[in-house]
């Protein structure tokens, strides 16, 4: 099909990510505590560039600020210090609204993704299979699938009786495409032959879904749910910046309208740091249930 | 060694078609072949000659377009255990262990966890791989990943094996050793086995009897009895009998006449068809 090609199958992770992950299993198990020591000395200058090269735009975003930089295009007449921002932080890590503005994005996301994550999944499956309900569900899904999820905003307020319900929905259409349009990929990338063997080795229909289908397939799919975390973090933190009262992205958008520009950055990286926890753990957990995966390349 | 009761296969007048539509050609032309349970039969053409299609036929993933296929008198229909397939590259699962590929079978039967296990052991055993039980896939090399195949195929203890090519793609060494391995197994659970190749030297080693097939459309040109007593060694290939009915054979597949090189089929068909949908 024509949208395969702009997902990566299986193996398309950043070195940067996949790379810790190649390292014996006994030095992963003492990470973080002693980082340095499971770190082998061959790779050390690499990971030293990569803290080397988050402390050079810290620095520089710091002299950009500090000095008022102002290119006419883009000034950072506005931009609070990396300072005022870690001061800023820092009290937010305090109070107590933080807990509930994660707890409230968190939930949001997780809820939609975890319902995006399984109708994904078994569509996906179905679809890959069946040509029938391939011609059935594809036409209407292919027609939806290029509306950005802020776009259904307005309609999703329209109709879901409360605004948490419609945010709750964004973030499950921005999950939804990715997680179906890599299962189906992966459903179709399935060996013809593993298939005919496992028929001749007595499996049934169920079976080859169960046994067969869904493992070959588990790889693309967790690219799948992985690509579908990060598009769900996107979408909620735009839901939550039009229709939200609690959450990341509502205090994010709430500090530039009570002028707390130092906030903003902070609602930013906590967006960051939440939204790229959660696709780590999406992989961790990719990792433990496909062992089987990583000799393969 | 006691005869066997089971496998006896009987194909009368068999043809089949591939391809679509227009591009459709004749893979088989009017193939009759009988085996008696126990036999071991090798199945020697060019390649594209059809005789994979032909395995394809006996393990029921492509259909007959006439003619019959039968495995101790009851038409194929459709894949079953009962008749294990062999494939020049293993298809083994890379997701499971050895031992859990080896007991695949009786999981599809519901069979125990602890007894499919217990059997697998034994079946890896026998191939010689009881060592490697809990390794993946992955860790093993063409030729061990082969015989865990076979070790799959067995454990349901088929009527017929039918072996594409299953050695094809190993270097010669390995190839040696795993055509004694084969006989070897073969004494001891003294299935019948079909078994398709293009090498010479394999057929000749391992058959009791070599059908011969002519470039497509398939068609079985002759039938030799290979009558060199068992157990066979390596020694075997440098006796002048065997040279003199290499040399027929050479005949036989090179005729004078320069023939095309034809596309290479499968047992689920032409390669352009391997993303069929199957009927499950």
């Amino acid at each position: 099909m024509s949208f395969s090609s702009s997902f990566p199958a299986g193996g398309g992770e950043q070195p940067s990510a996949s790379s810790p992950l190649s390292r014996p299993a006994s030095l992963q198990r003492r990470w973080p505590w002693s980082l340095a020591l499971a770190i082998p000395p061959q790779q050390w200058w690499h990971y030293g560039l990569r803290v080397a090269s988050v402390v050079g735009c810290v620095l520089l975003w710091q002299w950009a600020s500090s000095t008022h930089l102002n290119l006419g295009l883009i000034t950072f007449q506005n931009v609070p210090a990396p300072k005022e921002v870690a001061q800023a932080g820092w009290a937010l890590l305090q109070s107590p609204k933080l807990v509930s503005h994660l707890s409230a994005s968190l939930y949001r996301v997780f809820s939609g993704f975890i319902v995006a994550a399984l109708a994904g999944i078994v569509l996906g499956m179905l679809i890959g299979r069946l040509s029938w309900l391939a011609d059935v569900l594809l036409p209407p899904l292919e027609l939806l699938r290029p509306i950005p999820a802020v776009a259904w905003i307005p309609l999703a307020i329209l109709m879901f009786p409360s605004s948490e319900i419609s945010m709750i929905y964004i973030t499950f259409i921005g999950a939804l495409f990715p997680i179906l349009l890599n299962t189906i990929h992966g459903v179709e990338g399935v060996d013809a032959r593993l298939i005919a063997s496992a028929r001749s080795l007595g499996s049934g229909r169920r079976a080859i879904f169960t046994e067969v289908i869904l493992p070959a397939a588990a790889p693309s799919i967790v690219t799948g749910l992985s690509i579908g975390m990060g598009t769900a973090w996107f979408c909620l933190v735009t839901a939550e910046m039009i229709a939200g009262q609690f959450g990341i992205g509502y205090y994010t958008w709430a500090s530039y309208t009570i002028q707390n520009y130092a906030d903003i950055i902070v609602g930013m990286l906590f967006i960051g740091i939440m939204g790229m926890g959660s696709s780590a753990l999406i992989k961790k957990l990719g990792n433990l249930l496909m062992p089987w995966y990583l000799l393969q390349r | 060694m006691t005869q066997p009761q089971f496998g006896q296969i009987d194909i009368d007048g068999l043809h089949i078609q591939l391809g679509e539509a227009n591009r459709r050609f004749e893979a088989l032309q009017d193939v009759s072949i009988h085996m008696a349970p126990g036999e071991l039969v090798c199945v020697l053409g060019p390649s594209g000659c059809g005789k994979s299609t032909l395995l394809g036929a006996l393990a029921g993933h492509l259909t007959p377009s006439s003619g019959s296929v039968r495995v101790d008198g009851v038409a194929v229909a459709g894949p079953h255990p009962d008749r294990g397939l062999v494939f020049q590259h293993h298809t083994l699962f890379p997701w499971q262990r050895v031992l859990d590929n080896v007991a695949f079978g009786l999981k599809m039967k519901g069979i125990a966890r602890r007894e499919r296990h217990r059997q697998a052991h034994e079946m890896l055993q026998l191939v010689g791989l009881q060592d490697f039980a809990h390794s993946y896939p992955a860790h093993l090399s063409g030729g061990m990943q082969q015989r865990v195949e076979i070790a799959r195929v067995l454990i349901n203890h088929p009527r017929v094996m039918l072996m594409d090519e299953p050695f094809g793609a190993l270097d010669a060494q390995t190839r040696l050793k795993m055509q004694e391995l084969l006989l070897a197994v073969w004494a001891r659970i003294n299935t019948t086995i079909l078994f398709i190749t293009h090498d010479i030297d394999e057929a000749l080693f391992l058959a009791d009897r070599i059908l011969v097939m002519s470039p497509r459309p398939g068609r079985i040109i002759e039938e030799i009895r290979i009558d060199f007593a068992r157990p066979r060694g390596p020694e075997l290939v440098t006796s002048p009998r065997f040279t003199e009915l290499k040399r027929h054979c050479l005949a036989l597949l090179h005729p004078a006449t320069r023939v095309v090189p034809l596309q290479r089929l499968t047992p689920l068909g032409a390669p352009s068809l391997t993303d069929i949908h199957f009927a499950i």
